[in-house]
């Protein structure tokens, strides 16, 4: 985990991860967020069993970086393929094809752009796995039996125990006043 | 939903600045005309690249209105009012049509077989004047614009009677017209551009030229669509309507459109240039000559590299200022594409002078500022928006996105 040092202990000295708000309603959860958003709250995080725009945007998240993986990765399959094509039919078995000449674009084009595409998309792969820090054979939210839940029909929101404004006491009772149905700390 | 989306007043003020634009050109296009000493033949000849152009964002424009009635999607119903409006000019551009008729001998080589020296040209040309002689050309043009203002209307009349009624029933109405109606669409489109485009050079042929001509026009009707849009969002009332939701949208058809048109483009390209036939490969070989040859670099790069690599970005599709730049740049080169297809079939080899270009970005102006006067003037007439379209409220809700 990228958290400081100082903060891990923090973590592990009281044997808590954070405290998690279930919500039975997309837009509880969505409105919950955004408050404890402004709370000054940063070290958040919401689950939900399909994708709500709004609530990435409400705990703060406005951008990833994966579009630029798969950029980058893009034009890696691009230059490969151009590469490939090049090196097989111009310089390691050169082959007169009806008198073109050996490096002839408009050929190289179709394995070019399907190099781009296979390229792209494994950089849209392994960058999300590598900004979701997966595979990770544990978290610890998991030790709450209802997240199951949070692929079903439930929405929870976790403040973490590392966040600077965490307190025991403050931060359950100010998720209780959001509407929650439970708030339950998560062991670490 | 109430309606308090008339047009702005403004709006007069931009369709009379269109018109004098235009004004101009059509004097520019006459001393144009007049000086190249071949006044028929070049008058003609820029009439029909000019026409080419400024039905395609008409066709373009008749074309997304059935798409968007098929998708149901919010971004339809904010710009359904611009696709009517530039849809009702084909009614202009069939009153215009008339003028290709009269000059179809100084426009198609297939109009004076008799006088081809070329044995071979001459057999083949006789060969095909079944379908190729000017009382048939003339009939099917009828055929399409039947079939393309029955469409037009049929579909405008059910979305002035929602203003009206309310009627949701009317919205599945357009629907089940559009399904259809884009079949048959796609098909007259096909053969309207073998017919004007196409048959300028009769000996050669290309099957993907249809669709070619299809993407083509729905590339730049988009980006005019984006243009328009982005006129309205600057004043009362659509600077309240128009979010950065709707110009990604907008945004993300621009790119996908531009991909389809470089796909089918590359696609005729790599075909007739791998079988290096005979009957094939001179029409490429006639544009890999001279200017043509940086004209068609440049339509690589401006047309297809550099929209398509800023409009990956979602940033500036979600920017109004700056995806209209690209907008404009899209209309640009669809004039440059048009001239790389059509103008070297009037040279025969023979490169003219720079200087007798002009005459046809002349032609496209004058034309285009009668275009858009009729344009502005539907625009103006009717709310900005189908305010009681039952997907007003999803269409016009803020922040989230479909």
């Amino acid at each position: 985990m990228k958290a400081h040092s100082k903060n891990m202990t923090k973590q592990e000295e009281s044997g808590i991860y954070g405290l998690m708000a279930e919500f039975d309603d997309p837009s509880a959860v969505v409105a919950a967020a955004r408050r404890t958003y402004e709370a000054g709250y940063r070290r958040i995080n919401a689950y939900s069993p399909y994708p709500i725009e709004e609530l990435s945007a409400a705990i703060g998240y406005h951008k990833d970086l994966v579009s630029m993986t798969v950029f980058a990765f893009g034009i890696l399959g691009a230059l490969g393929g151009f590469a490939l094509q090049y090196w097989t039919s111009a310089i390691d078995y050169p082959l007169n094809v009806g008198g073109r000449p050996l490096l002839s674009l408009p050929s190289f084009i179709p394995i070019i752009f399907e190099c781009t595409v296979l390229l792209a998309s494994f950089g849209a792969f392994i960058g999300m796995l590598a900004m979701n820090r997966l595979p990770q054979p544990y978290h610890p939210v998991f030790n709450l039996p209802s997240f199951s839940r949070a692929s079903h029909d439930r929405f929870f929101l976790c403040v973490k125990a590392d966040d600077p404004n965490y307190s025991e006491v403050e931060t359950r009772a100010f998720l209780q006043g959001l509407g929650a149905k439970e708030v339950s700390d998560v062991e670490s | 939903m109430d309606n308090n989306y008339a047009a702005p007043a403004d709006l007069g003020r931009i369709q009379g600045v269109a018109l004098g634009v235009g004004l101009l050109g059509l004097i520019a296009w006459v001393i144009g005309v007049v000086v190249s000493g071949n006044a028929r033949n070049v008058f003609f000849q820029t009439y029909l690249v000019a026409y080419v152009f400024w039905i395609g964002i008409a066709l373009g424009c008749l074309g997304w209105l059935m798409v968007q009635y098929l998708g149901g999607a919010g971004w339809g119903v904010v710009i359904r009012r611009i696709l009517e409006s530039g849809s009702h000019t084909l009614i202009l551009m069939a009153v215009l049509f008339v003028p290709i008729v009269v000059g179809l001998g100084n426009i198609y080589e297939w109009t004076h077989k008799d006088s081809i020296t070329d044995e071979r040209v001459r057999e083949l040309l006789e060969h095909k004047s079944a379908w190729l002689n000017p009382a048939f050309f003339s009939g099917r043009a009828v055929i399409y614009f039947a079939i393309w203002l029955g469409l037009m209307l049929i579909l405008r009349r059910r979305s002035h009677k929602l203003d009206e009624t309310g009627d949701p029933n009317l919205i599945q109405s357009a629907q089940d017209w559009s399904g259809p109606g884009f079949l048959i669409y796609g098909l007259t489109c096909t053969f309207a551009a073998v017919d004007w485009v196409m048959s300028l050079d009769a000996e050669w042929f290309s099957t993907i030229f249809g669709l070619l001509m299809i993407a083509g026009q729905g590339v730049l009707s988009m980006a005019f669509i984006i243009s328009i849009t982005v006129i309205l969002s600057r004043r009362e009332p659509m600077s309240h309507v128009y979010q950065p939701k709707h110009f990604h949208d907008l945004g993300k058809l621009l790119p996908a459109l531009v991909m389809v048109w470089a796909y089918f483009s590359f696609s005729q390209l790599l075909i007739i240039w791998s079988g290096n036939l005979p009957e094939e490969i001179p029409w490429f070989i006639e544009r890999f000559k001279g200017v043509w040859r940086y004209l068609g670099l440049a339509i690589i790069l401006l047309h297809f590299a550099l929209p398509f690599l800023l409009l990956l970005s979602r940033d500036l599709k979600r920017n109004a200022r700056r995806l209209v730049l690209v907008a404009w740049l899209v209309i640009i080169m669809r004039f440059v594409d048009l001239i790389w297809i059509i103008v070297p079939e009037f040279e025969h080899g023979h490169q003219k002078h720079l200087s007798e270009y002009l005459i046809y970005i002349a032609a496209t102006i004058g034309m285009g500022g009668i275009w858009l006067g009729w344009f502005f003037w539907q625009l103006r007439s009717k709310s900005l928006l189908p305010y009681r379209d039952p997907q007003m409220a999803e269409a016009l809700a803020a922040g989230g996105h479909h």
